[in-house]
C-alpha cells in the first residue's frame, strides 16, 4: 500500500494522476482501464479540491492499493472537510437534449458506472471515499 | 494539453492532444470564446487526445449550445475510452461524432 499527501488544490492534480498511474503501471494495468481510472481520479479529486476546505484549502491523502484475485486497484481519498457523501447525489437525466442540459453530477455519475466498486463513509472527521477498479 | 488550431475562413478545426480535464478544461474554455464567435463549422479532431472528464463534458456541451445556433460543430477520432464517457453520459445523442 502507498500513500500520497497534497493539499487539495486543482495544480496537484497531475501529481496525483502520475502517482496512482505509476503503481497502475507496476501490474500492467491495461493503458484503457488506467484511463478510466485517471478519469475517476480527475473527478474524485477534483471535487475534494474544489469544495472540501472552500474558501480555504486542506490536506488530502490519496491511498493505493493492490488486491489480487481478482487484481484489482483499491483507490481511496481521505479529506477532513465539510462532511460531503458523493453518492447520495441524485443520477443526471442523460437523455435530455443539448438545451436542457446541466452538467451537474455527471463526474460522480461516470465513476459509478466506470469502477467496479464505490463507498463512502464519514468517520473520526474524515470523508473517506474509496474506489475500487479490476485490472 | 496542447490546442492546435487551423482557420480556413469560417471553418476552424480544432486539435487537441493530451487530456482534457479539471486542470486543462479552463483552457479549452478561454480558447471557444475566443475564437468561435464568427465559425460557422467547428470540427474538433480528437485523434491525439488521451481521455475526457466532466470538466471537459461542460465545455464541449457550451460550445455544441452556441453552434446549434450558428453552424455545426463535428467531432472526429475519438478513441474508445471518449466514445465510452460519451456513451455513458447520453453525450453520443448530444454531439455529432464522425
Amino acid at each position: 500500500m502507498k500513500e500520497l499527501t497534497v493539499e487539495a488544490k486543482t495544480e496537484n492534480l497531475d501529481r496525483v494522476t502520475d502517482f496512482v498511474n505509476e503503481q497502475l503501471e507496476e501490474w500492467n494495468c491495461p493503458l484503457k482501464t488506467i484511463h478510466r481510472i485517471d478519469i475517476a481520479i480527475d473527478e474524485l479529486f477534483g471535487n475534494i479540491a474544489n469544495y472540501a476546505y472552500r474558501p480555504g484549502v486542506g490536506p488530502v491523502t490519496v491511498r493505493v492499493e493492490i488486491r489480487r484475485e481478482p487484481l484489482s486497484a483499491i483507490i481511496t481519498f481521505i479529506d477532513r472537510g465539510v462532511p460531503y457523501d458523493p453518492l447520495q447525489k441524485e443520477d443526471p437525466d442523460v437523455t435530455l437534449s443539448a438545451e436542457e442540459r446541466g452538467i451537474g453530477g455527471l463526474g460522480i455519475y461516470m465513476v459509478k458506472k466506470s469502477m467496479d466498486g464505490i463507498r463512502y463513509e464519514y468517520k473520526d472527521g474524515r470523508n473517506i471515499l474509496t474506489v475500487e477498479k479490476n485490472i | 494539453m496542447t490546442i492546435n488550431k487551423q482557420q480556413e475562413g469560417t471553418k476552424l478545426v480544432v486539435a487537441l492532444e493530451g487530456r482534457l480535464d479539471t486542470t486543462t478544461a479552463p483552457q479549452l474554455e478561454t480558447e471557444f470564446k475566443r475564437s468561435i464567435a464568427d465559425v460557422t463549422e467547428l470540427v474538433l479532431d480528437f485523434a491525439k487526445l488521451e481521455y475526457l472528464s466532466s470538466a471537459g463534458l461542460r465545455v464541449l456541451l457550451a460550445a455544441q449550445k452556441v453552434m446549434n445556433k450558428q453552424g455545426s460543430m463535428v467531432i472526429k477520432n475519438v478513441n474508445e475510452t471518449i466514445a465510452e464517457v460519451f456513451e455513458i453520459t447520453g453525450f453520443s445523442e448530444i454531439l455529432t461524432i464522425e
